[in-house]
Order: C-alpha cells, then sequence, then structure tokens
C-alpha cells in the first residue's frame, strides 16, 4: 500500500481522452518520477493529483482519504506539496516574508483571522524562516524582493517553502526545465540532500532524463493518457515499449 | 399582446444604444486585451458631433433688412444661414433640418482621430500593464472629455431634433391590424434600431468578409501567435481602436435626437455597457449585441406598470441583477469562450 | 510604543501632530488678506479632509493589500450614513450609538456584497461591486424612499421619537453632540491678525481618524496583512501553500467596508443630513483617486491623497478669474490674457477637469502615488551623497 493510490483514474476533455485508465502507487519515502512524452497526460494527472482538476472516474488516495473534490488548499493541507515547472512564489514580497507565508500555513490552517498581533512579536515563525533559508543558503538574501532573485534561487526557495510545511509528499512539476546545466545539476544535488535528510516521498515529472535517472528510484512511463510500464530505471532504460513510446514508431528512422 | 410588442420595441433603441456600445468595448477588449472605462465617453463625444455640426450649419451672418421694421421700428436684422447663400433658401434648410443625419459624415472622421490618438498617445502604453491600471487611467479619461464638453457646451443638455420628416410617430397597431393608436413608435427611434442593425451588420461583415478581419479575428482568438507570424498586429488594433471609437461615436449620433446630449451621459451609458459585455461575454462580439437587445428589451418590460406593481423599483436594478446573476452562476457571459477572464 | 515599530510610531506621530495642529496649518494666512480665501482651516473642511482619510485608509486596505479594485466603496459609506441618521431620528442625538451602528450596519452589507463578488476577481470583480452599488444607489433613490427619503434625503426633525433623549424644549432644533458636547461647539483664537478656529467635531473625527490609522498600521504589520500582500501577489501560491485566500479577501473587503461606514457615521455626525448622492459611482471613484494619489499600498499614503483632494478641491474651487489675472498681472498685456485664458478652464467649476488631469499623470507616471514621487526624490539626494555604495540586497537578478 503506497502513500498515493491512484486507481483506474479517467479524464476527458470535450474528444480528447487526456487520462485513459490510470492506475499509479507511490511507495511511502521513495523518489518515483513520471515521464512520458508530450501529450501523455503528465499534467493533468498532476492537477488531478493537487484538486486542480476533478477525474471523471477513479479515486486518489493519500494516505487512506480520498483527495477528490478536495480543493486545492485544503489537498495541501494533507500533506501534499506542489513545486511548479515555473518558480511560483509571492514576487512583491521579501524572501524572507515568502518563507514565513508556509511556517503560519502549517501552525494557523488554511484561515486564521491574525490582523491586531505584529509579525515581528511572532519569534518562532521568525526562527522557523531563519532555519529553513540557511539551511537553503538563501539566508543572505533574506530582505531581497523575491521577484529580483535569479531563477536558480527562486527554484530553490520555493522548494524550500514547500518543505517549511513538513509535506509527506513532495510533487515536483519539471523542476528543471529551462534550466542551464549547472542550475539543472544543483537541483538534484538539493533534492538528493532533502532525501537524505528527511522523511519524504517525492514525486517528479520529468522531461530530463538526465535528472530521472539521477534521482528516481521507480520509473513510470505514461503514454497517450495510459501507463505504459513501471519499473526501475536501469529496466526503464533498455525498455523497448519505452523507446516506441518516446520515438514513435519509425524505429527504423531513428 | 400589444403591451408586450410595444415592450420589445421600447427596449428596441436602448438596446441598440447599449449593443453599439458594447460592441466597441468588447472589440477593443478582444483585440487589444485593454478595458476601456473611457468608451461611454466617446459615445458623447459622438453626440456633442451632431450637437457641433448642427451649429455649424447653422451659422449665420446678420443682414439689415430695410424693408421690415422690428418692434422699435428699426430695420429689421435677419440672420441668414450662409448656407442659404451657398445653395438657395430651400435647398439651405433642407440641409439644417437633416443635420443630425448629416453629422455623421462629420462624426466619421472625427472620431476615428479621436480613436487613433487615444490608442496611439495613451492606451499603447498599457497593454502590459495591469487591468487595474487599464481601468483607472481610462476612468481618468473619460473624467476629462466629460469635464471639456463640460466646458465648452455647458452642463444643460441641449436639444437636437430629428429631421422634420421622422418627427412623428408610427402605427403600429394599425400595421398588424390591432387597434389603432395601441402601438404608437416614434420614427426617429425605428430609424435608430434600422442604422444600429446596419452599423453592427457592418461591422461583423468587415470582420468576416475582410483580410484585415481575419487578421483582427484570429488576433482575438490568440495574439501571441498572429504577432509571430509576421503580421504588424499593432497596426491593425491602432485601425480597429479607430472603428471602435467610430462606431461609438456614431452610435452617440443618432441618438442625439433621442435624448439631449449632456455631458454625463457617456457615464451612465457605460457602467450600463459594461454590465451588457460582462452579460454577453468579455470578447464576443454576438453576445455583446444580443446581451445589449435583451437587456435593453428586459429594462422596457420592467419599467411596466403591472411589473412596478409587484416589485417596486425593478425597473432600476433589473440589469445589474441579471449581471450578477449572470456573473456568478455563467461567469464567461452568455456567449462568452471558455476560459476568457473567468476567475 | 503600542506594539509598533519606531519607524511606524514614527508615522503614527506625524499624522497626529498634523491633526492637532491643522488649525494653525490650515491657516497661514491673515484674516483680511488677499490670500486668507485660500485658508482651509474652517471645521467643515478639515472634517471632511479627516472623515476621507478614514474612507480612504479602509479602501487601502482593501486596495493596497490585495489588489482588489472595488468600484462600489461609496454604498458602503452611503449606507453607514442612513444607519446614523436613523439612530439619531430614533434613538438619541448622541454620536456614539450613531457610529456604532453604522459600522455594524456597512460591516454586514459589504460581508454579503463582498461574498458574492469575491466569487470573481480582476475586472470582474470591479463590475460587480460597481454594479451593487448603482442598484444600491437607484434603490435608495426611488423604492426605498420611506427608508432613505428618496431625493430629499433624511435629516433629524424636532418631531422624531428619540426615545433616549425625551422630548426637546420648544424651539429647539436637535443637535448632535458627544454626551452633551455640540458637535459644533467651536473656538477661535486670535493671534494678531490671524484667526484660528478650534472645533469639538473636528477634533473628534480627527481622534477617529488616529485610532483608525493606527489599526491600519497593526493590520499591515499583521500576519493578516503579509497574507492578504501574498493574496495581491501570488494566489495560485497560495493555494498551494494550504491558504484559503477566499476567507481572507473577504475580511479585507469586510474590515474596508467597515471604515467606509465608519466614515458615513461620521459625516452624519458633523453634518446631520444625508442623501442618496453620497453612494454615487463618482463617490466611489474619488476614493479610489484619493488612494492611488496618494499611494496605494503604503500605510500614510490614503490619508496624504484624501488630504491633498478635498483641499485642492476647496483652494482650486475658490480660485475665479479676477484673482487669475491678479496673479498674472505682472507679464505684459497679450501675454497675461492669453495665460489667464490657458489656466481659466481648470479653475473655480473645472475643478474635476484638474481632477481627471492629474488622476491620469499619477496612473501614467506615479503608479505609487505621492508616497513613491517623496521616495524617488529622497533616493535622488542620498545617491549623490553617497554614489559608490551599492545598494542593499536589491542587485540585478542574473537572468
Amino acid at each position: 500500500m503506497g502513500i498515493l493510490e491512484v486507481k483506474n483514474v479517467g479524464k476527458r476533455f470535450g474528444g480528447l481522452q487526456a487520462l485513459g485508465n490510470v492506475n499509479l502507487s507511490i511507495a511511502e519515502n521513495s523518489v518515483h518520477a513520471i515521464i512520458g512524452p508530450n501529450g501523455a497526460g503528465k499534467s493533468t494527472l498532476l492537477n488531478v493529483l493537487v484538486g486542480k482538476l476533478i477525474p471523471d472516474t477513479g479515486s486518489v488516495m493519500f494516505d487512506g482519504q480520498s483527495v477528490l473534490g478536495r480543493k486545492p488548499y485544503e489537498i495541501n493541507q494533507m500533506g501534499i506539496s506542489r513545486v511548479f515547472q515555473t518558480p511560483e512564489i509571492f514576487g512583491d514580497l521579501s524572501v524572507q516574508e515568502n518563507m514565513m507565508i508556509p511556517c503560519f500555513a502549517k501552525r494557523d490552517g488554511a484561515f486564521a483571522m491574525n490582523g491586531y498581533g505584529s509579525i515581528t512579536s511572532q519569534q518562532d515563525m521568525i526562527d522557523k524562516a531563519e532555519e529553513m533559508l540557511v539551511n537553503m543558503k538563501l539566508a543572505d538574501k533574506r530582505h531581497m524582493h523575491a521577484a529580483a532573485m535569479s531563477r536558480g534561487d527562486k527554484r530553490r526557495l520555493e522548494i524550500a517553502m514547500c518543505l517549511a510545511q513538513d509535506p509527506r509528499l513532495l510533487l515536483l512539476d519539471e523542476p528543471t526545465a529551462g534550466m542551464a546545466r549547472a542550475d539543472t545539476n544543483n537541483t538534484i544535488d538539493l533534492l538528493k540532500q532533502i532525501k537524505e535528510e528527511r522523511d519524504i516521498t517525492i514525486a517528479i515529472i520529468e522531461h530530463d532524463m538526465h535528472v530521472v535517472f539521477s534521482l528516481a528510484e521507480r520509473i513510470t512511463v505514461l503514454a497517450q493518457g495510459t501507463p505504459l510500464v513501471e519499473d526501475t530505471p536501469d529496466k526503464i532504460k533498455g525498455h523497448p515499449k519505452v523507446r516506441e513510446a518516446y520515438l514513435g514508431e519509425s524505429q527504423d528512422a531513428a | 399582446m400589444d403591451a408586450i410588442l410595444l415592450q420589445i420595441l421600447n427596449g428596441l433603441d436602448k438596446g441598440s444604444a447599449y449593443a453599439l456600445i458594447a460592441l466597441g468595448l468588447t472589440l477593443i477588449f478582444g483585440t487589444l486585451g485593454v478595458v476601456n472605462f473611457a468608451h461611454g465617453a466617446l459615445f458623447m463625444i459622438g453626440a456633442f458631433c451632431a450637437v457641433t455640426f448642427s451649429k455649424l450649419l447653422n451659422l449665420s451672418h446678420t443682414i439689415v433688412d430695410d424693408s421690415r421694421k422690428d418692434f422699435l421700428g428699426n430695420p429689421m436684422k435677419i440672420d441668414v444661414p450662409y448656407l442659404h447663400e451657398f445653395f438657395g433658401q430651400a435647398a439651405g434648410d433642407v440641409i439644417i433640418d437633416w443635420a443630425v443625419p448629416l453629422s455623421i459624415l462629420f462624426a466619421i472622421p472625427v472620431m476615428i482621430g479621436i480613436g487613433f490618438a487615444m490608442e496611439r498617445g495613451l492606451i499603447k502604453h498599457f497593454y502590459k500593464r495591469p487591468h487595474a491600471d487599464q481601468i483607472l487611467v481610462t476612468f481618468g479619461l473619460a473624467i476629462v472629455m466629460a469635464e471639456l464638453i463640460k466646458y465648452f457646451y455647458g452642463a444643460n443638455p441641449i436639444p437636437t431634433p430629428a429631421p422634420a420628416a421622422f418627427a412623428g410617430s408610427f402605427d403600429f397597431g394599425a400595421l398588424i391590424g390591432a387597434d389603432p393608436n395601441t402601438i404608437i413608435y416614434p420614427y426617429w427611434r425605428l430609424v435608430y434600431f434600422c442604422f444600429a442593425a446596419v452599423i453592427i451588420g457592418a461591422v461583423f461583415a468587415f470582420l468576416q468578409f475582410t483580410t484585415f478581419g481575419m487578421v483582427v479575428r484570429a488576433g482575438m482568438a490568440d495574439r501571441e501567435t498572429v504577432g509571430l507570424l509576421g503580421i504588424n498586429i499593432d497596426k491593425r488594433f491602432t485601425v480597429m481602436f479607430g472603428i471602435a471609437a467610430a462606431v461609438a461615436g456614431v452610435a452617440g449620433v443618432m441618438y442625439a435626437p433621442i435624448n439631449s446630449p449632456n455631458y454625463n451621459m457617456g457615464m451612465d451609458f457605460l457602467v450600463l455597457s459594461f454590465v451588457v459585455v460582462v452579460v454577453g461575454g468579455m470578447g464576443s462580439l454576438p453576445g455583446a449585441v444580443l446581451a445589449g437587445f435583451l437587456l435593453g428589451i428586459l429594462e422596457s418590460f420592467a419599467s411596466m406598470a403591472v411589473v412596478l406593481e409587484f416589485i417596486p423599483g425593478i425597473n432600476q436594478i433589473i440589469i445589474y441583477l441579471v449581471a450578477i446573476i449572470i456573473l456568478l452562476t455563467r461567469p464567461r457571459g452568455l456567449m462568452g469562450r471558455k476560459g476568457v477572464m473567468e476567475e | 510604543m503600542l506594539g509598533l515599530s519606531k519607524k511606524d510610531a514614527g508615522l503614527l506621530a506625524i499624522v497626529a501632530f498634523l491633526c492637532i495642529f491643522a488649525p494653525f496649518l490650515l491657516n497661514p494666512f491673515p484674516e483680511g488678506s488677499a490670500m486668507a480665501q485660500f485658508n482651509a482651516g474652517y471645521p467643515d473642511l478639515m472634517q471632511r479632509l479627516v472623515i476621507f482619510g478614514i474612507f480612504a485608509i479602509g479602501f487601502n486596505i482593501l486596495f493596497g493589500l490585495t489588489g482588489y479594485l472595488s468600484f462600489g466603496h461609496a454604498a458602503f459609506l452611503g449606507v453607514g450614513s442612513y444607519a446614523a441618521i436613523w439612530m439619531m431620528k430614533l434613538l438619541t442625538m448622541n454620536v456614539v450609538p450613531a457610529i456604532f451602528v453604522s459600522v455594524l450596519v456597512a460591516g454586514l452589507f459589504s460581508l454579503l456584497v463582498g461574498w458574492i463578488s469575491l466569487r470573481r476577481s480582476g475586472i470582474y470583480f470591479s463590475i460587480l461591486t460597481l454594479a451593487f452599488a448603482q442598484m444600491s444607489y437607484a434603490l435608495a433613490y426611488s423604492v426605498l424612499t420611506p427608508i432613505t427619503g428618496g431625493e430629499t434625503g433624511l435629516q433629524p426633525k424636532y418631531t422624531d421619537p428619540r426615545i433616549l433623549d425625551g422630548a426637546l424644549p420648544a424651539g429647539q432644533s436637535p443637535r448632535a453632540n458627544l454626551f452633551g458636547l455640540d458637535m459644533k461647539a467651536t473656538t477661535e483664537l486670535r493671534l494678531g491678525d490671524w484667526v484660528f478656529t478650534f472645533n469639538a467635531g473636528y477634533y473628534i473625527a480627527a481622534a477617529t481618524m488616529l485610532l483608525a490609522f493606527y489599526l491600519s498600521i497593526r493590520i499591515f504589520r499583521s500576519p493578516l496583512g503579509m497574507m492578504l500582500r501574498a493574496v495581491k501577489s501570488n494566489q495560485q501560491r497560495m493555494n498551494y501553500t494550504g491558504l484559503n485566500s477566499k476567507p481572507y479577501t473577504l475580511a479585507a473587503f469586510v474590515i474596508s467596508g467597515m471604515y467606509a461606514g465608519l466614515a458615513g457615521g461620521l459625516l452624519v455626525a458633523m453634518d446631520t443630513q444625508v442623501g442618496a448622492e453620497r453612494m454615487f459611482w463618482t463617490a466611489s471613484g474619488e476614493v479610489v483617486l484619493m488612494t492611488i494619489l496618494g499611494g496605494a499600498g503604503t500605510l500614510i499614503g490614503p490619508v496624504l491623497g484624501a488630504g491633498f483632494i478635498k483641499y485642492m478641491e476647496n483652494i482650486v474651487s475658490k480660485i475665479n478669474e479676477t484673482v487669475l489675472e491678479q496673479w498674472f498681472a505682472f507679464l505684459p498685456d497679450g501675454l497675461s490674457d492669453a495665460m489667464v485664458a490657458i489656466v481659466y478652464p481648470f479653475v473655480g467649476k473645472g475643478w474635476h477637469l484638474t481632477l481627471g488631469l492629474l488622476f491620469m499623470m499619477v496612473v501614467i507616471f506615479l503608479p505609487g502615488g505621492l508616497v513613491e514621487g517623496g521616495q524617488r526624490i529622497g533616493r535622488l539626494f542620498r545617491s549623490k551623497k553617497s554614489e559608490p555604495e551599492t545598494p542593499d540586497g536589491k542587485t540585478t537578478p542574473a537572468e
């Protein structure tokens, strides 16, 4: 029984069957990658997991509880954090404030009418944010506008914000898309470090095979809305079905 | 039955005005992605084009007529419009009488000019700014336009009559076999409706059948891609803005006999036209037209005495109520595309 | 001090200073001098300065923090005013219950409007709020005449029940008071040629504004304030951080609605009458203007914006052709006539034209308003003094 169980999930947009009949189990404390060519339904699946889309059929259970029909913020409060393809951070706020918001969300829940006490009086929150900033090597930027940071730092901040909530499942949507090689390697190292330090399950959707094979313990290949194979990275590498899915029918031409 | 028909007719002229303004608003929003709060002011300026033009036609010089005396016994001074001298008295009077329809010829270039100037001088710089900024700057512009008109023309409404030929009313009842004089409809309102239908038809035909229109429609669907094709969208959008301004302008010109122009009329129509656009669907041209007529007719039904007896004051708020209901239940509007500003 | 940082306490002190000494500051010209007509230190205007300050401070909590642009806040001001006048008619001419109830009623009304309007964001939200405000205006003007007095509006009458006050002595008109202190009570101070007016109503309104300002500082510096700024910055990230942005925004909406109700109640306390026109959408536009002009999202901006607009309105509307001719008299004849002709449309009755232009200029060139303008000037001076120093943290991103 994995921490996340996806059963028979299907989703149709008009005439397009985006997800066929997806079954997926992600084991607790594993790093699980979901790969597949463009249009395979990776993003649709991710959006189902975080509550942005409701599937037509099937069920999604997280730690024994259904996530279907819940709002994204409720699912997050259950322990699933999402990292976006392009870093989604609070650009107008300082890095420190960016870091404090998830701390408050963790402590106070989805809504708290805390309009009178000053933030500066919340020492425990400040400390927790500071600890994360130091840990993620962002401490020297704490007073900077988050929007003014480099892309690599934004990614780092976004991951830090997700971790500040101590999620049980971290979902990453192509975390290295558009990154230079050096930044990509930094992100890989960061994720490896996170995995070593915490009890956390990581699910990663990725295009870049270098990232996938450096991190993943298990890989699911998605094609045309259905899982093709699921196996360890070594097995996946030479799998004929995977080659077919990626290269199409024209294997000879390739 | 008669009453229903009468209310539908009554709703048509206001609905036409809503539809024409909303059409321009939608065109601008759909193509440029700009929310133009000054569009009502363009309608108002159009109405004042009619005022100005009829003043121009009435430009006179004074001659002294020795053969007639005024009540003090002095020779009578008579104002003679220059038009009498150019075309003779009879033709001159006819031209003056037809001032309002003729001012369309005057209004179109003026409004296109204003539209171009507005787009190039102001709106252009706001494409990339948030919608709130666009609303605010055009709101400021609307105030400025209204106040300028007030400065030059005063605060009082200026009666601008329709040609004498359309002064009377049309007895619809007699036409359809009902009792005479039960359904009476002023000719000019009929003219206004037909005029609006022609303008709307022309705009649609223009968008549907010309290459220019095709590009604009493509731009409305996906601005970036069309830009990537190497087509100079900006220039076309400027033209589009000019056309939208001209549509609002001529709508104002023809409305002048129905509602004597005053500097504030733009604001009144703007708020309602925005509601119309929202009900029709932001960025949907047929939606704007449909919603314009629907809401105009609905408003006229809500003004019936029978209805008012049941729900007093409903005529004042019916349009807003409909808008609130539509926004909450079907945010993209009656005919809006899915996903366009639904949040 | 008072749970504020040094900087914020300083800001509060500045506003307090301005409020206390407004009768002096706004009356710089001696009585009887040519410029005396530009004195603004009379009670009526000073009251409006601070009351619209409250209105703008509240509006800023919604617009400045969350970025939701409401075009219907005048409705809450109007509802507050009606509630206050009914308290004065039914209960007592003491302003305390009137103001209390105006805040409460405006709060409830904004809860209803906000709950519906906040289902949408962006321009749809603006249009929804506008629709609600126009609806309220139309209703107040027509059907609700028994409650609102329609076109004539409402005033306290001699014959009103006023169950707490008891009957008035014959021939005395009802006067708004604070436990017996008449709102219109005024003392004059003569210093040489100068005359300064101190009015009870003004100081009560000013004290209320200081309290409102203080509360807004607390909100800005609180976790709630940070969450509201997060709403403006990135709602997506907020929702994926386990935060429900709806109640946060609704809280801001209701708080700002209550501020508007407070302003409406105070308006009635100062000048005991209400008309539907204070709910018209131009009134909603005016508070947007004040907030933007001062600087949306800054603490002191709305206070400055409200003060600036109400003050300018007073000054500019008083300038007439004769005054202009005096001003430009030093120029050669033709030139002075030309100058008068150019400036004339913008003054006197042309105040709204100036206002519209000002509005456009601010949005185009100075989206941060007067506060940003001040900061830019400040930076200009500072950077000249210390050129070689690198600015803190805000170095260029490496993209």
